[in-house]
């Protein structure tokens, strides 16, 4: 299933946040989005998985979703939004529910999918006990019960430490690898956008609008950090944003 | 605990090199644990002075009865059978009139926690009604819901109604909203945004508005037997007071108090059970 977004624009009372976004999600593809912060990425995420409703402009899904897709357009939040009194195996459990499945094919589904995250001697903990990163791969681990079409993804990394984004950065490749997912990755961080994206659209400061869009056509396995290809690309793209960020941090969030 | 503290510094202070001194301590605190045995050493210790100051004549018989005494009257009150007869009359008015009180307060609060136009109505009501004691309605009670069991009810119930209420929905009111956008990004039903995010999230404000409106009921209980009841612990004090039997007085606040106690330590085991993963 792809996504299509045409001519989104969007307000919030009189303040334009996002002005005439064309873009489309291919099935199979990671689209990362960066740009400045206040730039609307977080509201283009919000619009994109129908949490809100455009002012001008449609997001169309393309074909179908996957058989058996409980949730075809899934999130992954920056801040894992898990329930805290709920173990891990209840985070997952949650969100099959409502959904006519068994208790045994709940069960299955959710060890199923523990296993795939390698997080199978988690399913008793609470998420309090669980490091940030734990506790996003728990997240993740819930939006693929669902068997998404498409992931979306606000920041998911930024609410953690640079090792541990290093290795969710690797576990995601590695789980893209294995399941070849859709995903539309929000970011502001241009190494996560290099290391992960098939594509890269840049945003420019509110009211965002794409500024650019770069393909890297480097396979996701073997961007390593060191790869110098992908540093060019980096630079690259912090030259085309820096003017940007730089006027977004000096503006003001009201208007 | 603090002397050891000090006595800890002091010695760190002397090993302390020239010109140097290490950097003081301020940070702990404000986190109190449980501790066991001193609440029973407290009460024992408050009722052993109080008898030793009854025998000793400080505390006149005319002012307070001593312990002793009061437990004689509670003794009498126990082999005569009247103590399960007070007891149950009373136990079934508040756990009739609690439960639909909470029940009920559950239900508005929920609502006006959730919905614009039931706030927009019972919001203020509560706010109006909330503050009068509801003694004072005993009587229009009365009439309402006649003399017997009725108004009695009533009374409790309307008692721990209004705390509920407003324990509820300021409970929803803190729900994290970023909690209600995951259930709704993965498509969960209203009911079950309400039964699985929104209610877990505001038990905790829930159970403790149940420890105000319990403690509220009690009171309300013993005023509202205070008419027309023939058993209950409230009829039972009243009596006593009309009879200047100051030690069944006392042995019915007695009562009363462990009453109180015990409502308090079952609230307590449902926060540990319920609450278990906050800590
Ligand atoms: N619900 C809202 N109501 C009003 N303004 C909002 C709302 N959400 C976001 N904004 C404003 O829209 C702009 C873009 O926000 P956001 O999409 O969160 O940016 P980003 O995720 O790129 O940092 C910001 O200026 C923010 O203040
Ligand atoms: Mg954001």
């Amino acid at each position: 299933m792809d996504l299509k977004i045409r001519d989104l624009t969007h307000r919030y009372a009189k303040l334009e946040v996002l002005r005439k976004i064309n873009l489309t999600v291919e099935s199979g593809k990671i689209v990362c989005i960066v740009g400045p912060s206040g730039c609307g990425k977080s509201t283009l995420l919000r619009l994109v998985g129908g949490l809100e409703q455009p002012t001008e402009g449609q997001v169309i899904q393309m074909g179908e979703p996957p058989e058996g897709s409980l949730n075809p357009l899934t999130y992954i939040f920056q801040d894992f939004a898990l329930l805290p009194w709920r173990t891990v195996f209840g985070n997952i459990a949650l969100v099959l529910e409502g959904h006519g499945l068994g208790k045994a094919e709940i069960t299955k589904r959710i060890e199923d999918v523990l296993a795939r995250t390698r997080l199978s001697e988690f399913a008793n903990v609470f998420p309090k006990q669980l490091s940030g990163g734990m506790k996003q791969r728990v997240a993740i681990a819930r939006a693929l019960v669902v068997n998404p079409a498409v992931l979306l993804m606000d920041e998911p990394l930024s609410a953690l430490d640079s090792q541990t984004r290093e290795l969710l950065m690797d576990d995601l490749v590695s789980l893209w690898e294995r399941e070849r997912f859709t995903a539309c990755y929000i970011t502001h961080n241009l190494n996560e956008a290099v290391r992960l994206g098939h594509e890269v659209v840049i945003l420019s400061r509110r009211p965002g609008e794409i500024r650019e869009t770069v393909s890297i056509d480097i396979p996701l396995g073997e961007r390593t950090a060191e790869n110098p290809e992908l540093m060019k690309t980096q630079n690259l793209l912090w030259n085309m944003m820096r003017e940007e960020a730089l006027t977004a941090d000096r503006q003001l969030t009201e208007t | 605990m603090n002397s050891t503290e000090t006595v800890g510094n002091a010695a760190i202070d002397a090993a302390a090199p020239e010109n140097g001194r290490p950097v003081p301590f301020r940070g702990g605190g404000f986190s109190p644990k449980r501790v066991r045995f001193v609440a029973p050493v407290v009460f024992l210790s408050l009722l052993v002075l109080w008898e030793l100051g009854s025998r000793s004549g400080f505390i006149s018989p005319l002012v307070m009865p001593a312990p002793s005494e009061a437990l004689g009257a509670l003794g009498d009150l126990v082999r005569s059978g009247l103590l399960f007869k007070h007891l149950s009359a009373s136990l079934w008015r508040l756990v009739i009139g609690f439960t639909c009180g909470t029940l009920l307060g559950l239900t508005v609060g929920t609502l006006i926690g959730l919905y614009s136009l039931p706030r927009a109505t019972f919001a203020p009501l509560v706010a109006a009604l909330f503050p009068i004691p509801k003694i004072a309605l005993l009587p229009l009670f009365i009439i309402w819901f006649g003399i017997g069991e009725g108004s009695k009810i009533a009374t409790i119930l309307f008692g721990s109604f209004f705390p509920t209420v407003i324990a509820t929905y300021g409970g929803i009111d803190a729900v994290d909203r970023s909690l209600i956008r995951m259930g709704q990004s993965f498509n969960l039903s209203r009911a079950a945004i309400i039964r699985s995010i929104v209610l877990p999230s505001a038990l905790p404000a829930i159970l403790s508005g149940m420890r105000i409106s319990a403690s509220i009921s009690i009171i309300l209980l013993v005023a509202a037997e205070m008419i027309g009841a023939e058993y209950g612990i409230g009829a039972y004090v009243l009596l006593a007071g009309n009879l200047m039997a100051t030690d069944q007085l006392v042995a019915g606040v007695a009562i009363l108090s462990i009453l109180g106690l015990t409502v308090s330590w079952l609230i307590s085991c449902a926060e540990r059970y319920f609450l278990r993963w906050r800590v």
